[in-house]
């Protein structure tokens, strides 16, 4: 299973520890960390299940591509990291 | 009259409550967050707050009469856009299907309690029948199609800022847009029309000037006990109503008309308060002076209220859920977005400042 962590901005509002999740694309992995914790989707999804604007994805150190329908693959040891863009105000 | 105040800031929910000494800050929630509106539903004390949490999206919180703990509850959201749907707005661009702000808070009429109504952009109207639990969209309005005519103005896209629901029946409501003019139902939400008829836009092409679709109300208000008459406080003026929101005049005020808050006395329909600025490309005070501009007549003539407000380099902005009223119609507060609060216990007349140093504040609230 492919291990998802997530930003310590975003465990601030949602409790979601590092997690091992099922899948072979970056939305079935993600589809399965919700399953455990719903609240968390709308966090890092926007209303159409799109990637939110300011929200990113790397799997195995690589930024996904497909940021709307998050179909990058995803290997069964791979890293997935949740982040957002930094910025300031 | 009302005690307590809800100062909703850049980063954080503020209470300022009244105390032997005056009115102080007394309470901080969601500190370091975006706290953008709130609700204080005077029918079952709920109080609702509205977060823009940036990177993860908006969020709103809900807390129950005589608690002080928030939670978290469902977010209006939009439906799946349809495949293949070019929804353009008004400046021609794509229309992203996505809760962006929650800009309005009502509560629905007495005769239905836990009726909340919610105002986004970029432009989804939404209702919630059982106190933010669950949210329907009001689709009739979204799928009009004068919708792809709605623009942004100070914000990239479209928005509704105001909701009134009629004190006379709970299924007629108005909601300004920015910028969408003015739209009415009389049958809770089924059916829709355009009432900004009157208002002007002065800065386009002059054969445009008064077409109700693209005009920018900054904030709406009704007066409770004269439902008839509203008030607008819009980009390019006053405006005001006498025939149920049917039609708009213009209405003139010193040292300007330009601005974004107003309110109506709740008893008085000729009564209301504004808040001025330079105009559109300068929006901070007179010769940096702050000042309330109060009319009781009906907007014929208006009274410049400065007592206890920052006379000299001031550059505070009042943003358009700046300035609120209570119950009674005999206070008023107010937030700028230099952190300033001021309260007033006689109708603008004197104001006391509460606080030089909050976050910038986007609301305030009686509660």
């Amino acid at each position: 299973m492919a291990r998802v962590s997530f930003t310590s901005n975003l465990r601030r509002h949602v409790d979601c520890p590092v997690v091992e999740a099922k899948g072979q694309t970056v939305r079935e992995v993600l589809n399965s960390v919700f399953e455990s914790n719903d609240r968390l989707r709308t966090y890092i999804l926007d209303d159409q299940a799109a990637l939110r604007k300011h929200m990113t994805i790397l799997v195995d150190g690589k930024r996904v591509s497909d940021l709307a329908g998050l179909s990058d693959p995803v290997l069964p040891k791979s890293e997935v990291y949740v982040l957002q863009a930094l910025s300031g105000g | 009259m009302s005690n307590s105040i809800l100062v909703s800031t850049r980063k954080g929910l503020f209470t300022v409550k009244r105390g032997r000494g005056g009115w102080s800050v007394s309470d901080g929630d969601f500190i370091g967050d975006n706290v953008t509106l709130t609700l204080h539903d005077l029918r079952d004390g709920t109080d609702y707050a509205a977060l823009n949490h940036g990177h993860f999206g908006i969020k709103l919180h809900r807390r129950d009469k005589g608690r002080k703990t928030w939670k978290e509850i469902t977010t209006p959201a939009y439906p799946a856009k349809p495949e293949g749907l070019n929804d353009l707005d008004g400046w021609g661009k794509p229309v992203n299907w996505t809760t962006q702000l929650i800009w309005a808070l009502e509560a629905g009429g007495r005769d239905e309690p836990g009726v909340i109504w919610c105002g986004t952009m970029p432009g989804g109207l939404f209702r919630s029948r059982d106190r933010g639990t669950t949210w329907e969209m009001i689709d009739t309005l979204w799928h009009m199609p004068d919708r792809n005519k709605w623009l942004g103005g100070g914000a990239d896209i479209p928005g509704i800022h105001s909701i009134c629901v009629d004190p006379r029946s709970s299924k007629t409501a108005r909601v300004a847009i920015s910028c969408g003019g003015v739209w009415v139902t009389h049958d809770g939400g089924t059916t829709w029309a355009q009432t900004a008829h009157g208002m002007k836009f002065d800065q386009g092409p002059p054969e445009q000037a008064g077409d109700p679709h693209t005009q920018d109300p900054h904030m709406m208000v009704q007066c409770k006990s004269e439902p008839d008459k509203f008030w607008v406080q819009h980009h390019c003026g006053i405006f005001k109503s006498v025939d149920n929101a049917k039609s708009w005049t213009e209405v003139k005020a010193k040292p300007s008309s330009f601005g974004f808050g107003v309110a109506v006395h709740p008893e008085d329909a000729d009564t209301a308060w504004f808040v001025p600025g330079i105009k559109d490309e300068k929006r901070i005070p007179v010769d940096g002076a702050l000042v309330v501009t109060r009319t009781r007549d009906g907007g014929k003539t208006f009274k410049c209220l400065k007592k206890g407000l920052p006379q000299k380099h001031a550059y505070d902005l009042i943003f358009r859920h700046g300035l609120a009223i209570d119950g009674p119609g005999e206070r008023l507060a107010m937030g700028s977005t230099t952190g300033g609060v001021w309260v007033s216990e006689d109708q603008g007349d004197s104001w006391q400042s509460v606080t030089h140093s909050l976050p910038p504040v986007y609301a305030v609230r009686f509660a």
